[in-house]
């Protein structure tokens, strides 16, 4: 008699998988990878390529030598976190220090809480605050586009997040004159000279990656639509109210936004996992990056909303049910 | 024209409709059949015959073993060689009648006659007549759970129905029985559908069939153009459309709520194309259910095909037809791939509710290895039930059964959707399945204590 393979339906599967999702927001991230290399040059590179590396390196040998499990490098989360890293920090940044960001973010944000899949917060944010506060000199200054060939020696200027800042430190509105139009910010190569992180200059790259994530089906629209939408009827409403805070054009074309609406708020393993729980995680977000960025002492917010929102989702998965099928019986 | 299909969730599965345009061939009678005596759910049947005793084809061979059961007859002529235990398709022994195969004589009183007899013509049948004729002929549901037909039509008193609904999906990938049975006898399907009306005292009837299925939707339209109270309804193409709370969704835009309510709570029957056909034959040809549209395909199969088949007929003597097991490792299927039953062995028998036998070779029986859930959310967003499959799977596996009740754990329709969109190829359905069961064995023991 034949031997036959016995197991439990569905005996079918859609074919996909943890590398193809990985791999999917790696593909996606291509556009402004290409445009910080064009931008940023030499620093660019160095600073992503030793963040992947390092953070590859990180799981690879705390999975085999503390976990004593089989390390997981080819699922591409390593890989993800690294370039995510990266994309959050200056091009001018000592190799160094990347290393220890990468530790904290591989090491105690993923690999601690027991690797992929368990991480209450998003790794490659929680490395970027932790060396937000613990370097943040190096970590705010933000060297000029265009110096291809300058990595820890480039000169360095303001962003349009910090004009904003001062703006409504100094509550004079004509600060922000000086702020480049929305076709810059949206290319990136603004006026100012002082860009930003590496990912985060150019927003048109970062749509782009969004478009290609929507039609792969990787992420839904809700996350990062309701930032963006967020942001920018809350500062819509303040730049009626008062001239000192910046047009929402700007607002939601600057700093980390595009990144963190696109690229990090929508983390699977960090994110609500019903589309109820999704918009509201997104307009919470938006509305805690207006905060931040207009009365907090950073001028950037994004990250830690981010990850603020990111300690309730558990809570939102608890309570934010998706509607069951039959609840309402139609007539 | 936008097409109806049911509000949430559902996936798209490979069709591998491989056998829609081979004409059903007549399988050759079996050496021996098997009639396993639960082949319902509900009571299992309880055997009329004894070793030695001479049947012909629609000799009823066991009678119904409760109010939730149905009769068997033998679908073929000969002797009676045992009633003994069989492995059946789970690997369990379940009790069966085995009859050796002499000839082919028929019962008199089967009509075998080619003749359509409408109901027009037959004035006498009443509704309580027809549904007396169908619990005698032992029609069941024949597109997979098998619950007998007759008490669908006789509904609690606290529900009306409203209308009968034909579940002409067939939205299992490679199964193409109903599509078959649906081209080659849509005349008789639809005095099916006219007799079921008629039992069920309603006045409107659909027949919901998925756009993949063109030739179908064009015939049955032109067929019914003049009929008013039958409405063809083209669908969507999305699984688990022929799920019957998904179809009545579809169909007539109510939804069923939560368990024990059934369909008929919104006032729908739902019955599947080849219950109506077998209810035409019960009730106008006075033949009780004893063969079946069955489809017998796979990728690797030499020559798939569609089979008129009498029940009881082995599982390999169909596979033999069509070129024989392929080389390799292979996974043979009651039903698809989506709901089917994986079998132990293809000594087992097709059965009133055994649409396909499907063999899936190599790498497609195979599962993947299981990696982490990293909480991408498509398994909540296809369900079609609303329910948050990796919730329930975590819940279960953790053994809690009292928030896996309160997550309503007891709603999944068991389609497998979360297991096929899950990129970690996580075992979700196989833990919702132990959960379901526990709480249902939770919940029945309750209501017992109660009473």
């Amino acid at each position: 008699m034949e031997k036959l393979i016995v197991s439990l339906s569905p005996h079918a599967h859609g074919n996909d998988s943890v590398e193809r999702n990985m791999f999917g927001v790696i593909i996606a991230l291509i556009p402004a990878l290409l445009v910080s290399f064009l931008y940023f040059g030499l620093g660019s590179v160095v600073v992503t390529l030793s963040s992947v590396a390092a953070c590859v390196f990180f799981e690879w040998a705390i999975a085999k030598y503390i976990l004593k499990k089989e390390p997981t490098i080819s699922d591409g989360s390593a890989i993800l976190t690294g370039l995510l890293l990266g994309f959050n920090l200056p091009s001018n940044l000592p190799i160094w220090i990347i290393f220890i960001g990468a530790l904290f973010a591989i090491g105690i944000g993923k690999m601690t809480f027991g690797g992929l899949g368990n991480n209450p917060f998003n790794p490659a944010l929680l490395g970027r605050c932790f060396l937000l506060v613990s370097f943040p000199a190096q970590m705010t200054s933000w060297p000029v586009v265009g110096q291809l060939s300058k990595y820890l020696d480039a000169e360095t200027g303001a962003t349009p997040l910090s004009l904003m800042k001062t703006a409504i430190k100094t509550g004079d509105a004509s600060v922000l004159n000086k702020l480049p139009d929305a076709t810059h910010l949206l290319l990136g190569n603004n006026a100012l000279g002082g860009a930003g992180t590496i990912g985060e200059v150019c927003a048109l790259a970062l749509i782009l990656g969004l478009v290609y994530m929507l039609w792969k089906k990787i992420i839904s629209w809700h996350i990062p639509i309701s930032i963006i939408a967020t942001v920018f009827v809350f500062t819509w409403l303040l730049h009626l109210a008062n001239p000192v805070y910046a047009n929402p054009i700007a607002e939601i074309l600057s700093g980390g936004l595009m990144l963190g609406a696109i690229f990090m708020a929508t983390d699977y393993v960090t994110s609500p996992m019903t589309h109820k729980g999704q918009l509201i995680y997104g307009i919470s977000i938006g509305a805690l990056t207006v905060i931040i960025r207009n009365w907090g002492s950073y001028p950037e917010g994004m990250s830690f909303a981010i990850l603020i929102m990111n300690a309730f989702t558990p809570l939102i998965n608890t309570y934010v049910k998706p509607k069951r099928f039959g609840e309402v019986v139609k007539k | 024209m936008k097409l109806h299909t049911f509000k949430i969730g559902g996936i798209h599965p490979e069709e591998n409709k491989l056998t829609s345009d081979v004409v059903t061939k007549v399988a050759s009678l079996p050496k021996q059949a098997i009639y396993p005596l639960s082949q319902h759910i509900g009571a299992p049947a309880k055997p009329v015959v004894q070793k030695g005793d001479k049947v012909k084809v629609g000799t009823l061979i066991a009678e119904a073993g409760g109010f939730v059961s149905a009769p068997i007859y033998s679908s073929v002529s000969g002797t009676v060689f045992k009633v003994d235990t069989i492995f059946d398709a789970t690997g369990y022994r379940k009790p069966a009648i085995i009859i050796n195969v002499e000839g082919d004589e028929w019962e008199d009183s089967i009509d075998r006659s080619d003749k359509l007899e409408t109901l027009a013509n037959h004035p006498e049948l009443t509704s309580e007549a027809i549904i007396n004729r169908v619990k005698d002929a032992g029609v069941t549901g024949m597109g997979g759970a098998g619950f007998p037909t007759f008490i669908k039509l006789t509904p609690p008193p606290t529900a009306k129905a409203e209308c009968i609904i034909i579940n002409g999906v067939e939205c299992e990938p490679y199964i193409t029985a109903d599509y078959r049975l649906m081209m080659e006898h849509a005349d008789e399907i639809l005095v099916g559908l006219d007799l079921l009306m008629k039992a069920a005292k309603v006045d409107k009837g659909y027949i919901g069939i998925e756009e993949n299925k063109p030739d179908a939707i064009t015939l049955f339209k032109n067929k019914t153009a003049d009929d008013s109270r039958i409405t063809i309804v083209p669908l969507a193409q999305k699984y688990p459309q022929g799920g019957e709370k998904q179809l009545v969704d579809a169909v007539i835009k109510r939804q069923v709520p939560a368990p024990p309510a059934i369909p008929v709570n919104v006032g729908a029957i739902v019955q599947n194309v080849g219950s109506a056909y077998a209810v035409y034959q019960a009730v106008m040809k006075n033949k009780p259910l004893f063969e079946r549209y069955t489809t017998v395909t796979g990728k690797k199969i030499k020559n798939p095909a569609n089979f008129l088949v009498r029940m009881g007929t082995p599982m390999r003597d169909l596979i033999e037809a069509c070129g024989g097991m392929p080389d390799g490792e292979n996974k043979v299927l009651a039903g698809g791939p989506m709901m089917g039953k994986a079998l132990t062995t293809i000594d087992v028998p097709i059965c009133k509710g055994t649409n396909s036998v499907t063999v899936l070779t190599d790498n497609n029986a195979r599962r993947k290895a299981v990696q982490p859930c990293i909480r991408c959310a498509k398994c909540v967003n296809v369900c079609p039930m609303g329910l948050e499959p990796y919730l329930l799977a975590t819940l279960s596996a953790k053994q809690n059964w009292e928030k896996v009740e309160a997550e309503d754990i007891t709603s999944c329709i068991e389609c497998g959707s979360c297991q096929f969109t899950c990129p970690s190829h996580r075992p979700i359905l196989d833990n919702i399945r132990l959960g379901k069961s526990t709480v249902m064995s939770m919940i029945k023991a309750r209501n017992a204590a109660k009473k």
